[in-house]
């Protein structure tokens, strides 16, 4: 097991947004956290990497405790955060944006094979590289946000909403980078709202509701699943 | 020829220093006048320290006064009732008031220190209620301690600033500054104030970083107040009010927040600009204000937001274009309209 939640619990002073969820993520998997706004799915998230504080439970990677321990630790460890909303620095340029997300890395010809694979995997930001990101369009931005993921390395990506407020045709891209670093070796925990994109990629998937889980199995079981479908998939 | 083209600065900061101080040899410019470019001086130094905190790692310190009070009281204990450095050789006192400078920078880095470890592992606006209260706070202890003069004062400290000390100061804190911004802390800074999250997951460790720019900037102000005090030679808890603390952020954010150059010529613009303006009497601190606001109404990112001189340009290249986002923003609207629809 490369990751496990054990019995999280989450509050924002008196608001509970997760009450004692567990889900485990093995090597090599891509896992799928699906439901809707204010379900959790976020701050489930956010302290997996360190941003939020459990109030209770416990989150183990690579069997050892890392709850509440701070974010830049984290990511040292392996995990690495892709957060919603993208978070670029609008300030920089495309290279600029994937030489911060290098600033761990001491390996001079890695970083530089790490640039190369993300201009691969996305030409659009090799056209661009010299450009301010402010002037990337939202898809472009997603694209960079998940390329520096790629420069940071990491053996866990955990991608919060990677298809927000982007056209179709951008998230189909998106989504088959996601399976093609899955295919190089990383593992994946993504949390999504639009669930039969997230279910068809997906080996298994988690459905929040209102801070708990409700329903789990392999992601394909989840397409079929009657609940699911009335619910997520609107069919 | 190109390495002095790339170093600029090695002829033009003595330059300014041979001017002024020829000025000053002919009786040009009187002591008043010596006196304001000084205290210009040290606004500079101070708006300097500011900078690096709100223009660099976009944290808001609203109570910078009282570090410089730290740093002017500390400096001032030093040399005049520790050592009495009046009574020395010139030369001993250049060197105490060395010492006393860099006493009362160590001073106010430790209150720096004490406030900004627990403040700023939080995210959000706690530093500003923090230093606001801590200025406050300083200037009322100041007030009731009889050892620094209380309330009446501190006065008979002993004149050791010189045009030619502070000019150094403020020499050293400008190169500072701009290579800390060149620096990977710098770097680490600019990406927590451009976006704290984004950092968080970059691996920057948001605190740390935070506590050394504020700790940093702290140490700065703190020399600034030794400037201060072995200037006036007079030190009263009230000048360090919040009025004051207002003043740098005033330099600061007119001058350009994030530029070096910005902070340089905001403090010594709005230092000098009230005492040119003393002709017109009462109407001095109308038209003060007027251009203030003519500043804000147009030119938002101040005089040289997004700019700087070419020779305190950052040598590596990378990170260079500070507070332009919102510069950028105005003008290319547009164009972020017309590719976000491309990619629809």
């Amino acid at each position: 097991m490369l990751l496990e939640i054990k019995d999280l619990h989450v509050n924002y002073g008196a608001i509970k947004a997760v009450k004692g969820i567990s889900f485990y993520v093995d090597k090599g998997e891509i896992v799928t956290l699906i439901g809707a706004n204010g379900a959790g799915k976020t701050t489930t998230l956010r302290t997996i990497t360190g941003l939020e504080r459990a109030a209770n439970g416990t989150v183990h990677f690579k069997d050892k405790d890392i709850t509440n321990i701070a974010p830049h630790r984290i990511v040292e460890m392996g995990i690495t955060h892709v957060p919603e909303g993208r978070r670029i620095f609008t300030n920089l340029t495309v290279m600029e944006n994937l030489k911060m997300a290098a600033l761990l890395r001491k390996d001079p010809e890695g970083k530089k094979a790490s640039y190369e694979e993300v201009f691969e995997l996305f030409p659009r930001l090799k056209e661009r590289r010299s450009q301010p990101s402010i002037t990337l369009s939202g898809g472009e931005q997603q694209m960079l946000a998940v390329g520096r993921a790629i420069v940071t390395g990491g053996d866990l990506v955990v991608l919060d909403e990677p298809s927000m407020g982007l056209a179709p045709k951008i998230v189909d891209e998106i989504f088959e980078v996601i399976q093609r670093m899955n295919k190089e070796g990383k593992t994946i925990l993504l949390n999504e709202q639009n669930a039969f994109m997230a279910l068809s990629i997906a080996n298994r998937a988690y459905v929040l509701e209102t801070g708990n889980i409700t329903i789990e199995g392999p992601a394909s079981d989840l397409l079929t699943d009657p609940r699911v479908k009335e619910a997520y998939l609107g069919s | 020829m190109n390495w002095l083209r790339k170093n600029s600065e090695v002829i033009i900061l003595p330059l300014i220093y041979v001017v002024i101080f020829l000025l000053q040899k002919n009786k040009i410019l009187n002591n008043y006048v010596i006196q304001i470019i000084m205290l210009a001086g040290v606004n500079i130094i101070m708006t300097q320290s500011l900078n690096l905190v709100n223009g660099m790692t976009g944290q808001n310190s609203i109570g910078h006064a009282g570090f410089m009070a730290v740093g002017a009281y500390v400096s001032a204990l030093f040399s005049k009732i520790i050592f009495n450095a009046a009574a020395m050789p010139p030369t001993m006192q250049t060197i105490f008031f060395l010492l006393a400078t860099i006493a009362g920078g160590i001073g106010a880095a430790i209150f720096g220190f004490l406030i900004g470890m627990p403040t700023l592992r939080l995210k959000g606006d706690y530093l500003a209620i923090v230093t606001l209260g801590f200025g406050e706070v300083i200037r009322s202890i100041i007030r009731i301690t009889p050892a620094v003069g209380a309330a009446r004062g501190l006065t008979g400290i002993p004149k050791l600033a010189s045009l030619f000390w502070i000019f150094v100061f403020v020499v050293i804190t400008i190169y500072i500054c701009r290579n800390y911004m060149d620096s990977a802390y710098g770097r680490g800074c600019l990406a927590i104030r451009d976006n704290e999250v984004a950092a968080d997951t970059m691996g920057i460790n948001t605190s740390k970083y935070k506590v050394q720019a504020f700790v940093t900037s702290a140490f700065i102000a703190g020399i600034a107040g030794s400037m201060y005090a072995h200037t006036l030679r007079y030190l009263h808890p009230d000048v360090f009010s919040y009025t004051k603390s207002t003043d740098f952020l005033v330099y600061l954010y007119a001058g350009g927040v994030g530029s070096i150059s910005g902070s340089i010529l905001g403090a010594f613009i709005l230092t000098a600009l009230p005492e040119v303006l003393r002709f017109m009497n009462e109407w001095r601190l109308v038209i003060y204000g007027g251009l203030l606001v003519i500043i804000i109404l147009f030119r938002p990112v101040g005089m040289f937001g997004g700019k700087e001189f070419a020779f305190l340009k950052l040598k590596t290249g990378g990170i260079q274009h500070i507070g332009f986002s919102n510069l950028f923003q105005r003008k290319t609207k547009k164009t972020i309209v017309a590719n976000e629809e491309a990619s629809r």
